[in-house]
């Protein structure tokens, strides 16, 4: 069966492209294009992609306007029945903000909007975006955000790391995440976000192929599922 | 009726705003600023009979994040 998947649009989504061009050619398959206010998902998705942005302008926190739009609803119920869901910078923040992952994300601790090429340090390849890589790999992936701090209590940290949640930690001080944490895995291991972009390193023209392997994985995961 | 909402960070949550505006207090030569914590005021107009629990459960759903943030509600007399 082809792989399906949907990449969401939000009003201020601004790597939905990318996001898409990096599914179609690393994934195949068909790639839908969702807006924000479609209350329904199309039917058979293996695959939704939640891309980075400015959603709805970051009014109030970023993530929060966007996390109450129609689609989200639909991407909640959908994470519920195991459909694997990604959620990229923004992404991230709405997943978060959603209830679909722990934590939150706060202005970054400098201050500063951090746009470059980041050292990242995977800490569980035995996910379902994350086989393909090698545990305590370090790869290159890049990071463009303003709010990116993630923040969770100390005990919610100490369950989700205990439970094998953090995906990926940075390798170098990037934005005053507790823990330098990078991504997390929701509580069943079908929904990841983070903020680096691994679609903006899937070819050579992009500097770099370390995002290929997160794609390749979740396709793999699928079909042999 | 009139309601007033104050959502502030959590104590023991970084606040780089609030470093930042401290900062700059302190390039202005203004003295003696122990902390600034920043917050943000969000003001409703809402029904007469709106319950306290219907404002909770806008500030718990939406206003303020319950991860990061507590809330506090002023009506107006």
């Amino acid at each position: 069966m082809a792989f399906t998947s949907a990449v969401i649009t939000f009003p201020g989504s601004n790597c939905d492209r990318d996001m898409a061009v990096a599914i179609e050619k690393v994934c195949g398959g068909t790639v839908h294009r969702v807006w924000h206010g479609d209350a329904d998902l199309p039917e058979g998705l293996d695959f939704i992609a939640l891309p980075g942005g400015f959603s709805y302008g970051d009014y109030l926190r970023s993530g929060a306007m966007a996390a109450c739009s129609p689609v989200m609803q639909a991407v909640v119920r959908a994470a519920e029945r195991g459909v694997t869901v990604l959620g990229v910078c923004n992404g991230f923040q709405v997943l978060t903000e959603a209830g679909l992952l722990p934590g939150a994300l706060m202005r970054n601790a400098g201050i500063r909007f951090v746009c470059r090429d980041v050292a990242l340090t995977v800490e569980n390849n035995q996910s379902l975006f994350t086989a393909g890589y090698d545990a305590g790999q370090q790869i290159t992936i890049p990071v463009a955000h303003h709010d990116g701090n993630f923040f969770a209590d100390d005990a919610t940290l100490d369950r989700i790391e205990g439970e094998g949640r953090v995906a990926f930690r940075y390798a170098e001080a990037v934005n005053g995440s507790a823990r330098n944490i990078a991504g997390v895995l929701g509580d069943r291991g079908n929904v990841l976000g983070m903020m680096p972009h691994p679609e903006r390193m899937i070819e050579g023209a992009h500097g770099g192929t370390d995002g290929r392997a997160l794609f390749e994985s979740v396709v793999r995961g699928l079909v042999s599922a | 009726m009139k309601v007033r909402v104050l959502v502030t960070l959590k104590n023991g949550v970084l606040d780089p705003q609030g470093r930042a505006i401290h900062h700059a207090l302190e390039g202005l030569g203004f003295d003696g600023v122990n902390d600034v914590r920043a917050g943000r005021v969000i003001e409703l107009d809402v029904a007469d009979s709106t319950s306290d629990e219907a404002l909770d459960d806008m500030c718990r759903k939406l206003l303020a994040n319950m991860v990061i943030e507590n809330y506090r509600i002023e009506k107006a007399a």
